[in-house]
């Protein structure tokens, strides 16, 4: 079976902003074709490298951006460059770039310049700002967009002496190529009726404002500002605090707290599981919680008791986990009904038995050095066309011939 | 509104809160009708942003939520009680005449109500089904509960928000339920595709927590092939860049009050412009020169870099660093990026839309603009039932007493 864009093709001129897109685009069977310039795409420069030593095909950034694409060396500088660019995209579904704005322009490949060729052909442009935006040219980075752009300021610590984080794995480049490929399908659905092609203009700065979830919609709705905590979320007031430290010094997130009377029945059923009930001060209160016939939090100001039911059930999670590892208390609390997470790694993640199981772990074969890697898998399991790394990134213009042989006309 | 790029399709759609919502939310934007479908008992609570705070100025309650409108603009909003046999024999008619069923319960939920992918295939063969929830529909941790920050933790993005020497920082948000509603909306869309192209439907089962292990590339490879673990000494370190090596590259303090710039500067040339703008002599320091050296003394670089920006203001000094070519930011407040930042207006990336009771609202827009079919966002999110007399009677032709009827005998 193929996946569920087999049968397109899509014409990728993407570093560090698009190649994430382009990916996804590829994994999901549609034939991506990846021009890079002569030397190839500056991310090939990037670490993490193949047992730490640079060089070509070695850059495992590179690798993890560009799964299931071809490539193909081209220099867009010259004429014979434009011209098999101009060729490559009339017989695509899709151009997907993210150079400067105007760049393409100057090249003359921008959309206008394809259009009449190939009416059916759908352009996505990504760029920081967007193309016609007021701060179009400035410079940008993944650190900078979600700077400015919102994420950071929800993100960090209690301690407001500590810096605001921008959160990891370059999740900026990632948000803006996330709505690239959704405005692209749309494109695409649209096209499968109309036989219609368009231009599709990408922002990412945008795409960081509009994924701050609370962030933006309380200064929207209330004009009230949130403020970063450590762990959770940003609030117009103080929350709890919602990570535990476990007895092998991994950290958790606790959820949600017992809250309803069943969950008083479990948390001291788990105490004394648990053989932790003797050393719990406040084990009587657990089950006075548990008798209750129902909690109403609106009711915390006002009820004593129930202040100090809902502070023992709190307790009682943080006793409990102090007392086990990271693993156990995830597990014992979700077992019995309890939202916890453990805060893993990503290492950790991709080894647990629940991706294990649902084979998230992707082994990917490279003939040329005699090995396979352990690649992340599958975004989502699509039962019908799955979702696969059909080859492994390509080395530079590695099908440089075998697609331009395509474009010579064949008489 | 106008015809859309998507108004030829209908979603029968179970989805809440953001990581399902928020998927639905980018179809309805291009005109597709998506039902959304409420438990008339429990007034819809199923959804915890119904009625949840932020309201505006002096409103209050279930059809006042101000995450809940912002979500679900431009769906079409009914009530139905699947506890009825009645109520089910409709969801079949619903189900008979959509695209695709979306819903993001928790694993099982839809299943014991009688409609798993074979239950909905039966009713409509060649019907698309996209399930989203933390950890999919199989495995060991098939009946574990998440949300959005369980979700993070667990599949190593909390953990690599952080600076070294402190807890997990985290996300101050829900950063999966947007992601997670964003690979669900690209689920659908490619599913619809490959129908359009093959005839035939199928189940995409999403787990939140796969997808978010996507997002971590480059770190995970370099542990599965380099066996170089995120979890070391110094690390994880989210406000520098290792991929590629950038340094300076920081979120620096700024004068005032919780006052932050962020500055990128890219590589040699870029530090040797900014070295001759900061002008101290540390900068010229040829220790620094290179990126090698800036990367090893890089604690003293950023303890200086500290220095020459606590005594500045945030905005002129990232306006005098992005002059210079160099990537640099103030780290703005919601109001400041919002309302004063002329890329977002310019943009028009806050649109206002019109909810039944709460008036006037504005709501996050997308961030992409299509050339012949963009987007458009003009009524607010559903009140409990709204539609109830459109769908049922409309769009599944029922007459009015028959609705009617069925309100009586708390079907819907």
């Amino acid at each position: 079976m193929n996946g569920p864009l087999q049968g397109l093709r899509l014409i990728e001129l993407c570093s560090e902003n698009g190649s994430w897109a382009g990916k996804l685009f590829a994994d999901a069977g549609c034939d991506v074709v990846k021009l890079e310039p002569p030397g190839g795409d500056v991310t090939r420069t990037y670490p993490p490298f193949l047992d730490d030593q640079p060089g070509e095909g070695r850059s495992l950034y590179f690798w993890y951006y560009n799964t299931s694409k071809r490539s193909v060396t081209i220099d867009l500088e010259t004429n014979e460059g434009r011209d098999a660019f101009k060729a490559l995209a009339a017989g695509a579904d899709f151009v997907l770039e993210d150079r400067p704005p105007g760049e393409m322009a100057r090249l003359g490949l921008d959309y206008p310049d394809l259009r009449a060729t190939n009416p059916r052909l759908i352009y996505l442009s990504i760029t920081p700002f967007g193309r016609d935006a007021p701060r179009a040219h400035e410079p940008a980075t993944d650190l900078t967009i979600f700077g400015g752009g919102g994420p950071a300021w929800n993100n960090g610590y209690d301690d407001h002496t500590l810096p605001p984080v921008r959160g990891g794995g370059g999740q900026a480049m990632h948000t803006g190529s996330h709505f690239a490929v959704m405005a692209g399908l749309v494109a695409l659905l649209h096209r499968d009726r109309t036989g219609q092609g368009q231009h599709v203009d990408v922002n990412m700065h945008a795409a960081a404002n509009v994924t701050t979830e609370a962030g933006s919609y309380t200064w929207l709705v209330a004009q009230e500002t949130v403020q970063r905590q450590t762990g959770r979320h940003a609030g117009t007031r103080q929350t709890m605090t919602s990570q535990l430290e476990c007895a092998d010094g991994r950290w958790v997130n606790t959820g949600v707290p017992p809250r309803r009377p069943d969950d008083f029945v479990r948390c001291h059923e788990w105490l004394e599981a648990e053989g932790l009930l003797e050393g719990f001060h406040a084990a009587p209160l657990l089950l006075e919680g548990a008798r209750r016939e129902r909690i109403d939090l609106s009711m915390l100001q006002e009820d004593e008791e129930l202040q100090a039911i809902f502070g023992a059930g709190r307790e009682a999670m943080a006793f409990i986990a102090s007392r086990l590892t990271a693993y156990e208390f995830f597990t014992g609390a979700q077992g019995r009904g309890f939202q916890v997470g453990i805060i893993y790694s990503p290492e950790e993640a991709i080894a647990d038995p629940q991706f294990v199981d649902r084979g998230f772990p992707t082994e990917v074969e490279h003939p040329e050095l005699g090995r396979s890697f352990t690649y992340p898998g599958a975004p989502y399991l699509f039962h019908g066309s799955p979702w696969a790394i059909s080859r492994r990134p390509p080395l530079p213009g590695e099908h440089t011939e075998e697609v331009l042989a395509q474009l010579k006309p064949t008489q | 509104m106008s015809e859309g790029a998507l108004s030829h399709l209908r979603i029968c759609d179970f989805t809440g809160q953001l990581a399902g919502a928020g998927a639905t939310r980018f179809l309805a934007a291009f005109g597709a009708q998506i039902i959304r479908i409420e438990d008339p008992v429990t007034e819809g609570r199923w959804d915890i942003l119904r009625g949840n705070p932020p309201y505006k100025p002096g409103q209050r309650g279930l059809e006042y939520g101000g995450a809940y409108n912002n979500h679900n603009v431009e769906k079409l909003g009914i009530t139905l009680n699947l506890r009825t046999d009645r109520g089910k024999e409709i969801l079949r008619d619903l189900v008979r005449i959509s695209d695709a069923v979306t819903e993001n319960f928790a694993a099982g939920v839809l299943e014991r109500w009688g409609f798993n992918y074979e239950g909905l295939k039966a009713i409509r063969p060649d019907i698309i089904y996209v399930s989203n929830c933390g950890f999919g529909h199989s495995g060991p941790y098939r009946d574990f509960k998440t949300w959005g920050p369980i979700v993070q933790a667990v599949s190593g993005l909390t953990f690599s928000s952080g600076i070294p020497d402190q807890p997990p920082a985290g996300w101050g948000y829900s950063y999966m339920d947007h992601t997670g509603a964003y690979f669900m909306a690209m689920a659908i869309m490619m599913a619809l595709h490959h129908r359009n192209v093959t005839g035939e439907g199928q189940w995409v089962d999403l787990a939140c927590t796969e997808a978010a292990c996507t997002l971590n590339g480059p770190a995970l490879l370099d542990a599965t092939v380099n066996g170089r673990p995120l979890r070391r000494p110094g690390m994880p370190d989210a406000n520098r860049s290792q991929f590629p090596p950038m340094a300076p590259h920081n979120i620096y303090a700024a004068a005032g009050e919780d006052n932050w710039v962020a500055v990128a500067c890219r590589n040699d040339g870029e530090w040797a412009t900014l070295r001759q703008f900061i002008g101290e002599r540390w900068a010229s320091d040829p220790r620094f020169d290179r990126i090698s050296g800036r990367l090893e003394w890089q604690d003293e670089l950023d303890a200086n870099m500290t220095a020459f920006t606590s005594a500045r203001d945030r905005f002129t000094l990232a306006e005098s660093i992005r002059a210079l070519g160099i990537p640099a930011t103030a780290v703005q407040r919601p109001e400041e990026r919002i309302d004063k930042d002329p890329n977002t207006e310019g943009w028009g990336l806050w649109p206002t839309v019109q909810h039944t009771l709460m008036g006037e609202v504005r709501v996050d827009g997308l961030p992409v603009h299509l050339s012949e079919t963009d987007w458009h966002l003009e009524r607010g999110g559903p009140c409990l039932g709204e539609h109830n007399e459109q769908v049922y009677g409309e769009v599944l032709g029922m007459s009015s007493r028959e609705i009617a009827g069925l309100r009586a005998e708390g079907v819907i």
